[in-house]
Order: structure tokens, then sequence, then C-alpha cells
């Protein structure tokens, strides 16, 4: 038997996505779909499964520490989202517009913190905002002002945990909005020059529609790692002071790995995959309207 | 001259005042720890801001490694690290030239699948993950980090943007000398790549070296630890040394920065390309 050309390109492209494809299968397609099936069932992993309908999702709705971590994650993320791309879109503008010398220094200046891991920056900020030795608090001292519980009152943890985020996400954003600002063609600068704007309309009515697509982009991609935070919450605060800080994969954990309940730790993890995906789909139909295309 | 630049000195003052300030909060927290973790231990309650250097000592570090396996934590990351690019780099440049270059049924709807899942946060993935692992006995075992590490839709969408824009003319060309599919992509087309594979290498080293979730649910004994997971649990068991976990914080880091500091182009356009469209 022989092959034609055609036949045997289809089984060489057969072949080259076999890994992957099967990668996918085993760890995104099955555990996607075997989620939702473990969140219908009570199962601490020794005895057999048993079917419970709705009943976690119930027990999960009816649960105020649920609603506790579902907040703090929202209001981390609202904020962390807003901060990290005004602050990162306002850098990468400032570099764009005044090339300033050494450029390339305050590029990589910002984007430093991106590359260390969370556990590390979660580290090195809970020496600085430590209570009583911490740096950030003697240097407030310093100039007269009182010490400031960055991380041991519920009414300042969460800020202080935005405050890390923020820090560490300005260059990941800043890299691909300079990325986008660097396709806006300089006639249309030009022209907005001459038609004798400022540079805050040069920013709104050039600049602006076009890089929205990079703004898109950080908007989506920022609030599904933002609803994800746990590495931080974890390691700075560990949830407190009085679950201030404790968020829905950090409730997924505990669930799932401390108390061995993996239907309930399912149906949370689906919770927030259904939460991402609505917000995921309201950026994207608000997005028509305003992402150039 | 640009247009665009901004001339007049008073806003470049201001500019260079507001970059200088941001680049300090970046760099300064940064530049704290490794001064903690240099300073002897009474010095960093006692004189906080002291910078003579004659003080200084490495006995931090070395107390990391007294303490705690750091040096088979930081096998272990590199091992896992290792694999799993190997592994990333292999599943995504064979897809990606798949996706690319070679026709097959049900290929564009196998690649739009992939891409679909681009937005599922992984933890949802979490508790079933954890019950294969077990299933397949890699529980405290690097393969569990490995297996699933070697699997990225976006490192094989990084590549497939890639192979798209090689000129099918080599290839046109090698196929008349009477090339087959495995000799153009190993000899035609992946040649071309070495800079888009730098560039996933690199992310994925980042975002392996990085993890803690994953290993804090997979790993359990304490010689199996990863970075990470050390770190984590030396701060748990050395509450307040801070001088310690600062200098277990440089030597978690600092591989990986150098890393970043040899290569920041291909890590920078890597991160730039995922946000222009493909």
């Amino acid at each position: 038997m022989t092959l034609s050309a055609s036949q045997k390109e289809a089984i060489a492209g057969y072949a080259f996505i076999l890994p992957i494809m099967s990668g996918f299968l085993l760890f995104l397609a099955f555990p996607v779909v075997a989620s939702f099936f473990v969140s219908l069932a009570d199962w601490n992993l020794i005895n057999d499964p048993e079917f419970a309908g709705i009943g976690n999702y119930i027990q999960l709705f009816q649960d105020p520490f649920f609603w506790t971590c579902l907040k703090n994650t929202a209001y981390f993320s609202l904020f962390a989202v807003l901060f990290g791309m005004f602050l990162s879109l306002y850098l990468a503008n400032l570099i764009h517009e005044t090339k300033p010398k050494g450029a390339s220094f305050f590029k990589s200046s910002l984007f430093l913190p991106v590359i260390l891991s969370s556990v590390a920056v979660a580290l090195v900020w809970q020496w600085l905002l430590d209570g009583q030795m911490g740096m950030i608090n003697h240097l407030l001292n310093m100039v007269g002002l009182p010490s400031v519980p960055w991380l041991t009152s519920p009414a300042v943890a969460l800020n202080s945990v935005i405050l890390v985020a923020v820090w560490r996400q300005i260059g990941y954003n800043m890299v691909i909005f300079l990325a986008a600002l660097a396709n806006v063609p300089d006639e249309l600068y030009e022209a907005s020059s001459l038609d004798g704007a400022s540079r805050f309309q040069t920013f709104w009515n050039v600049t602006w529609p076009l890089i929205s697509p990079a703004t898109f982009f950080i908007a989506v991609t920022s609030i599904i790692n933002s609803f994800q935070v746990f590495d931080i919450t974890t390691i700075l605060t560990n949830g407190g002071p009085a679950n201030s800080t404790n968020t829905l994969i950090m409730m997924i954990y505990q669930n799932g790995f401390q108390f061995f309940k993996m239907g309930y730790a399912s149906g949370i993890a689906y919770v927030l995959f259904g939460i991402i995906l609505i917000i995921t789909a309201i950026q994207t139909i608000v997005s028509k309207r305003w992402v150039h295309s | 001259m640009s247009t665009l630049t901004v001339h007049k000195p008073l806003e470049r003052a201001g500019a260079y005042i507001l970059l200088s300030i941001f680049a300090f909060l970046m760099l300064a927290p940064l530049f704290w720890a490794l001064l903690t973790a240099l300073k002897p231990v009474g010095a960093v309650f006692d004189d906080p801001f002291g910078l003579s250097v004659d003080t200084w000592s490495l006995k931090s570090f070395t107390d990391v490694f007294k303490t705690t396996p750091f040096h088979i934590y930081m096998f272990n990351t590199l091992k896992i690290t290792f694999f799993s690019v190997i592994g990333v780099v292999a599943t995504s440049a064979l897809a990606g030239y798949a996706f690319a270059r070679l026709k097959f049924p049900g290929r564009d709807f196998l690649f739009m699948l992939l891409l679909a899942t681009m937005m599922i946060p992984r933890q949802v993935t979490l508790v079933p993950t954890f019950i294969l692992m077990k299933e397949f006995g890699l529980i405290d075992d690097h393969l569990s980090l490995i297996l699933p590490g070697a699997i990225s839709v976006f490192g094989m969408f990084l590549m497939r943007q890639f192979f798209i824009t090689v000129p099918i003319d080599y290839e046109e060309a090698a196929k008349i000398d009477g090339a087959g599919v495995l000799r153009r992509f190993f000899q035609v087309i992946l040649p071309f790549a070495g800079s888009t594979i730098a560039t996933l290498v690199l992310l994925q080293v980042m975002a392996v070296w990085n993890d803690f979730l994953y290993p804090m649910v997979f790993l359990n004994s304490e010689l199996n630890r990863t970075l990470t997971l050390g770190l984590a649990i030396l701060r748990g068991d050395m509450d307040t040394q801070w001088n310690m976990l600062m200098a277990a914080v440089v030597i978690s880091n600092l591989p990986i920065l150098v890393a970043f500091l040899i290569t920041q182009k291909f890590v920078i356009k890597g991160i730039a390309t995922t946000g222009l469209k493909g």
C-alpha cells in the first residue's frame, strides 16, 4: 500500500500534535470536566465519592466565609488591576513621549520585580512592612508620622497586598504598553501636533484608541490573574488578620488539601471559573464599543 | 526629530524625576533585602540605615545552607525547570509547526479548541489533577510538576505564529529536493526559530522557577521541596530571622536574575508579543 503525499502529510500532522494533544487531554480537558463532576459529590479521597447534587453549591452560597473570600478577591482585583494598569500606562507613555536618556535603565528597573518569584517578593515586603522593625514604619516615624499596622490591621492588610501586587505587575504591563505605543504611526502624532493639540488631547484622541487592543488584553489577563491571587496573600498575611486577606484560591487550597473536601473545593473552583468567564464576557462585549480594530 | 518627543526642558526634567522616583521605588526594596542579608544580625535593628561595608558578612548565606537543605531545593527546582522547558519546547515546536504548515483534517478545529482553553484558570484543574497524580502514584514525585509543565498552549501559539512568517519557498525548495516532513522541520524551518525558542525558554523558566501553588499541593517530603516551597517553610520556621530570610530570597532568585540580565531582550520581546495581536 502506498500513501499519497497529502496522506503522508496528514499522518505527520497528527504525529506532530500528538504530544501536546495528549497533554492537553490529560492535564487540561479531563481535569476541567472532572472538576465539575467532583463538585457534585462529597469526597475525601479515602471513602468512595457520594453524590451530592448541587449540595456543595448550596452550602457554598450559604457559607459566610465564601462571601468574605469573594469580597476580598473582588476588592483586590478591582484595585490591583486599576492601579496596575493606570501606573503602567502612565509610565510607558512617559518613556515613549520623552524618550529619556537611560530609557533602558528605567525599563529594566521597572521590570525587575516581574522576574522575581512572588514568594520572594512577598517575603521582602513582609520585612519592609513589618509593624515594629520594618523599614517603612521606620521612615514614617523619622518624619514624625505614626506607624501603620500594614499587615496586622484588618482594615489595612488587603490594601498592603494590593500595593505589593501592583509593585510586582507594573513592569509586565508596561512592556506590553510600550510595544503597543511603538506601533502608533508617527504621522498621526505629527498631524495631531499640527492641529495644535495638547499632549493630553493627543494621548486621548490618537494614542488611546490605537493602543486599545493592548489595553483590552491587559485588562482581561490582569483580571484573570488577580482573581487567582494566592502566593502573595499566603506569604504576606496567610489570609489574616481576621480573614481580611483570605482569597478564593486560598479557600480552594484549604478545603481541598487541608480538610480534604474535594467536592467543596471543586465547587469553589467552578464558581471562580464562572465569575472569570462572566467578567471576560462583559469585558469583551463592552470592548466592542471602544477597542479599535 | 519626531514631533512626538517632548522637548520642553521643564517637562523633560519632570519626566526624569518621575521615572527616577519609580525606578527607586522598584530597586530600593531589593537593595534593602540584599543589605539585610549582608548585615550581621544585631545591626538590622541597631543601625538600620548603616551602610558600613566592613561589617558585612556572608554568615546569613551560610546559615541558610546550615539550617535547611537549600542546595537540594535549588537542585530540585533546576531539575523541574530543566525538564519542563525541554518538554515545552519540543511539544510547542512540533505542534506549532503542524498547525502552521501541515494540512490535516480537523486542524483548524483542534487549533481553536486549544486556544479557547488559554482562558481557563489553571486552578480550576487543581483538584482533579491532584487526584490524577494520586492515581498515577506521582504525588511527591517531581514528574507531577514536569509532565503538566511540558504542555503550554501559549508556547504552541508563540511557535505557530513564528513558523507562519517563515517564507514557504524554503520548504518548497526542500520538497522538490525530496525532503520529507521531518527533514523539512528539523533542517529547514527549525534553524530559523532560534530567538522564538529562546523567548519561550525564558518565559517558561520564569513560570516554573517561581511556581508555588502546584509544588505546595503535589510535593510533601522535605527533600523534594522546590525553592519557593523552601522559602515559604523557612519563613514559618525562622519567623523573625530576617537576615537569613533575605539571604534565602537572594539565593533563590539570583540564578533567574542573572539569566534575565543576560537575556532580557528575549524576555521583553516575548512578553510584548503576547499583548499584540498575533
